[in-house]
């Protein structure tokens, strides 16, 4: 749980753009996001929101024709995460910064032992001249594995000859391996039956309360996000439409977009009934004027066709962008 | 009157790798005796559920004719699936129609989208000049809720996930089929999306009266639009009834497990903070290799007699279980579930 | 590098194509003209011990090795296509026996059965023959690519869904999987042609060609026999050669573009 609000991520004005024979693509767009040490946030969307190529911003995977075109992402220790340099980058990563991916296949080496990538990662980022000896990083390495929920006897084992879910915790094992303040998730458990993924997720939240990390947990399944996530932000289009506390977002919903989201999850209460959100989704080649929602949003005004709405807080907390709160504003925006 | 299609004790072993020389070759069963039948006349909406490896898919390959049962048979109207001849096996494509997963990779990069919507109506002549294909594809379109200049004409990767996937259920509609199996129709489809095409798939049952076999392993989406459910672990039936019942009073341990890890959307349930109970083995999806119940592994309630795979108890007309906690009730003669689903209370 | 491998192939075309108009061919003759020549403006290319001018030479040289090629090409692709696609999709029995047909040729050193199918044959070797010589190598690799490309090809959905469209095998591979092979199939035949050539001109050299017709081979062929090496008459056997090289780097480089368009992971923009 975050018991302090201090900042240990301060996004501001992340652009990430894509370079197409047709034009730009904007596939994050000024998007501002503060994240709190040892918080658990979630970070929803659907496919082309930008939720993902905004980690793998975060962490400069960025791949030609994307680039980062404008922003700044700053740790608590004023470090700027996109004006690293590449050696900075290698360093940041596992040590402040850590992933963990959606598919293993990602993230683990087919060819090589559990146990040998482990301690790969543990030479590779220790200090020169400090590199413990082989009993020392077996000895970390096993404590690393209990910490997940695997046995030592997972050492010898390559990652094929793991289950789905064991590969999981063993991506997990090398996140953590270097003690991150950050952990960036991306839809980790999408490939994991529901048995496994509660049990990952628990897993998760026990290592984040240990290191007191922050989580930032990106996905589309709304159910993992109200029982995981403490605060959560809805990106549609590449921009950031609402952030707010779990509870708000699922009960309060500012955004029309969160709002036809939110009544569009299928539950256990209502039967028969079939909500979805009218209209096709954008192009990010040929966008909307003006609100990104507009064409979809049963909430239209003849503004919204062309001033582009800002994220302004709504109630204590709660951030939404959409010009029907600009008529009832009264606080300068934050 | 024969039943439209009926799966008979249908069982898919496939034989793995072993040692090149000597040792054992390992076994894995993918379905294990699966029987299931549908009217021809008494559209049902019946869902097969289950996780990743338990075999929903395979049972769906082989009631479509994609995949031949190891052992037990699939019957269209009494006769076997194999042994369809020419205009037996035209019916049969008419009648017993499908929708996959992937909402890409069931079109043909090559062509343009009309070729899905114009190849069967010219293979199974269903339009006697080009204008009434035409528009009875506008028709199929105009019923899925897309307007047919928006999407005839284009490429696979012009349209959205969403558009493609109501093609193809459009496609599926241009046959007027008696049966639609769809293999996890929406699950790669954005969750705004998902609602509308469930929709489009309940109008279908609703007011055409097509009956639908719904594959999945969410089992939130399965209570919004079936009526009869069966759930599957590993390639056995666990428990089978209808769905309200079945989910709101679970029964069998592992659906009332299932259930219990679903993360609600309702922030504070205490999903993540209540315990699990610690489990005998420490990894809940190993291989199961066994001829008793196949769930006993992770069973908190498994007893000495899971060894032997249990029958199915009828625990209440419309419901059975197949778990030995119920041996008090009655024994589903025969293993059709059809039964068990005509029997319950509506 | 699509764009360079045509600009090459199409300037050696053209070369063939528009020679004759600026050159008379009946000089490609022997006893045309003064034997021995260096290369000089009257003779660009020099002349041989016979007396043939071997601009002319070239001019009718170069188009019928590309002749050969093309249709020792043509020939071996079919073959392999139809085999290739045969195989690959129907499986079973059938795919065995040509599978293993295919495998057991394909250890036979290719030079070697050429040498000895070409040393047996008694009439004249023409150029059309000298093909049909060729192509009967050609067909096993094409085949074997053909069928395994097809073997991936044959799971997908699409194919599925075809079925379900009441489609029958037949249809399927050639309404379904062989449009979509097309730029590969285009990658293999210019591969495939550009074997042709070097084997034909490997077979000429050693004298087993048209003894008529001077391909570029057979030029080669002459000019080793009549030792132009030693007695320094280096335009006889470099200009043939560097006219080989220049259609094989063309061929090359065509293959390799179309094999990035036919992979699009491969390509740089989106």
């Amino acid at each position: 749980m975050a018991t302090t609000k201090e900042s240990l991520l301060d996004i501001r004005g992340l652009e990430v753009h894509f370079e197409t024979r047709r034009g730009i693509a904007r596939a994050v767009n000024q998007v501002d996001l503060t994240l709190y040490r040892g918080e658990r946030f979630g970070l929803v969307g659907e496919s082309g929101s930008g939720k993902t190529t905004l980690i793998l911003a975060l962490l400069r995977m960025i791949k030609t024709p994307g680039f980062i075109a404008a922003g700044s992402a700053t740790l608590d220790d004023g470090t700027d995460l996109l004006k690293l340099n590449r050696e900075e980058v290698r360093r940041a990563r596992l040590k402040r910064v850590a992933m963990v991916p959606q598919g293993a296949m990602n993230s683990l080496n087919p060819v090589m032992r559990i146990g040998d990538q482990l301690m790969l990662t543990i030479r590779e980022h220790a200090e020169e001249g400090e590199i413990p000896n082989k009993e020392t990083q077996l000895k970390q390495v096993e404590e690393l594995l209990d910490r997940v929920g695997l046995k030592p006897a997972v050492v010898r084992l390559y990652p094929h000859e793991l289950s789905g879910g064991m590969k999981q915790r063993a991506c997990i094992a090398q996140a953590i391996s270097l003690n991150p303040q950050l952990i960036l998730a991306d839809e980790p458990t999408s490939a994991l039956d529901v048995v496994v993924q509660r049990q990952i997720m628990q897993t998760l939240c026990k290592l984040q309360n240990e290191l007191d990390a922050t989580v930032l947990l990106v996905g589309h399944d709304m159910g993992l996000m109200a029982q995981f996530a403490e605060r959560v932000g809805i990106m549609y289009g590449g921009k950031l439409v609402e952030v707010g506390p779990v509870e708000e977002i699922f009960h309060k919903p500012q955004h029309p977009y969160t709002q036809l989201l939110i009544s569009s999850i299928p539950n256990f209460e209502i039967k028969g009934e079939f909500k979805g959100i009218p209209g096709v989704g954008l192009s990010l080649l040929d966008p909307p004027t003006g609100c990104l929602f507009h064409p979809r949003c049963p909430k239209v005004m003849d503004r919204c066709k062309s001033v582009e709405p800002q994220l302004k807080e709504i109630a204590a907390d709660q951030l939404a962008s959409c010009l029907l709160h600009e008529e009832d504003q009264h606080a300068p925006a934050s | 009157m024969p039943p439209l299609l009926e799966a008979r004790n249908i069982r898919k072993v496939y034989h793995g790798g072993g040692q090149l020389l000597g040792g054992e070759v390992s076994e894995t069963v993918a379905c294990n005796d699966f029987s299931l039948s549908i009217d021809a006349d008494n559209p049902t909406f019946t869902t097969i559920a289950g996780e990743s490896g338990s075999g929903k898919t395979t049972i769906a390959r082989m009631l479509l004719g994609l995949l031949e049962p190891s052992s037990g048979e699939v019957l269209y109207q009494g006769q076997d699936a194999r042994d369809l001849k020419k205009d037996g096996q035209q019916r049969f494509r008419q009648d017993v129609q499908a929708i996959f997963q992937d909402p890409f990779e069931v079109y043909n990069p090559f062509y343009k989208i009309d070729h899905i919507l114009t190849t069967p109506i010219q293979k199974f002549g269903l339009a006697a000049s080009k204008t009434e294909a035409y528009e009875k594809i506008q028709e199929a379109l105009r019923t899925v809720g897309l307007r047919p200049e928006e999407t005839l004409g284009r490429y696979p990767h012009q349209l959205s996930g969403g558009q493609r996937q109501r093609i193809t259920i459009a496609r599926a509609l241009l046959l007027k089929p008696k049966l639609i199996i769809a293999d996890e129709p929406v699950s790669m489809v954005d969750a705004s999306l998902r609602a509308t095409i469930l929709s489009s798939l309940h109008t279908l049952y609703q007011d055409f009266g097509i009956s639908f076999i719904y594959i999945t392993h969410d089992l939130t989406t399965a209570y919004q639009v079936s009526e009869n459910i069966i759930i599957l672990f590993h390639g056995a039936v666990t428990e089978a009834g209808g769905t309200e019942k079945v989910i709101k009073d679970p029964q069998h341990p592992y659906t009332r497990e299932l259930i219990q890890s679903i993360p609600v959307p309702v922030p504070g349930s205490g999903w993540i903070e209540e315990e699990i109970e610690p489990k005998e083995v420490e990894d809940p999806d190993a291989e199961v290799h066994t001829s008793g119940c196949r769930y006993a592994v992770r069973c908190p309630a498994a007893m000495d007699k899971c060894q032997v795979a249990p029958p199915f108890f009828r625990t209440e007309g419309g419901r059975a279980v197949s778990c030995f906690l119920y041996e008090d009730s009655p024994v589903l003669q025969g293993n059709d579930l059809h039964e068990v689903f005509q029997a319950r209370d509506r | 590098m699509l764009a360079a491998g045509i600009c090459m192939i199409l300037m050696v075309v053209l070369f063939g194509a528009l020679g004759p108009i600026f050159v008379d061919t009946d000089r490609a003759q022997p006893l045309a003209t003064v034997p021995r020549q260096d290369p000089s403006w009257e003779h660009p290319f020099g002349t041989d011990d016979s007396g043939r001018d071997l601009m002319a030479v070239m001019i009718v040289g170069v188009p019928l090795t590309m002749r050969i090629g093309l249709l020792a090409g043509t020939v071996g692709m079919s073959l392999g296509v139809f085999l290739g696609f045969t195989s690959g999709y129907m499986g079973g029995k059938i795919d065995t026996a040509i599978r293993g047909t295919v495998d057991t040729l394909l250890t036979v050193p290719g030079l070697v059965v050429l040498v000895s199918i070409a040393s047996t044959i008694r009439e004249e070797i023409s150029v059309n023959i000298m093909a049909l010589v060729v192509a009967s190598l050609s067909w096993m690799w094409p085949t074997r690519t053909i069928r395994s490309q097809v073997l991936t090809m044959r799971e997908r959905a699409y194919v599925q869904m075809a079925k379900l469209n009441g489609m029958n095998n037949r249809e399927i591979i050639w309404k379904e999987l062989f449009p979509n092979l097309l730029p590969y199939l285009a990658a293999n035949f210019t591969n495939a042609v550009n074997w042709a050539i070097l084997s034909s001109v490997g077979l000429e050299a050693l004298g087993l060609g048209p003894q008529n017709d001077p391909t570029l081979g057979m030029t080669i062929y002459w000019a080793i026999t009549f030792s132009a090496l030693i007695r320094g008459m280096w335009w006889w056997w470099a200009i043939p050669i560097f006219f080989i090289a220049l259609i094989f780097v063309g061929l090359l480089m065509i293959a390799a573009g179309l094999d990035e368009l036919a992979n699009p992971k491969q390509r740089k923009a989106i």
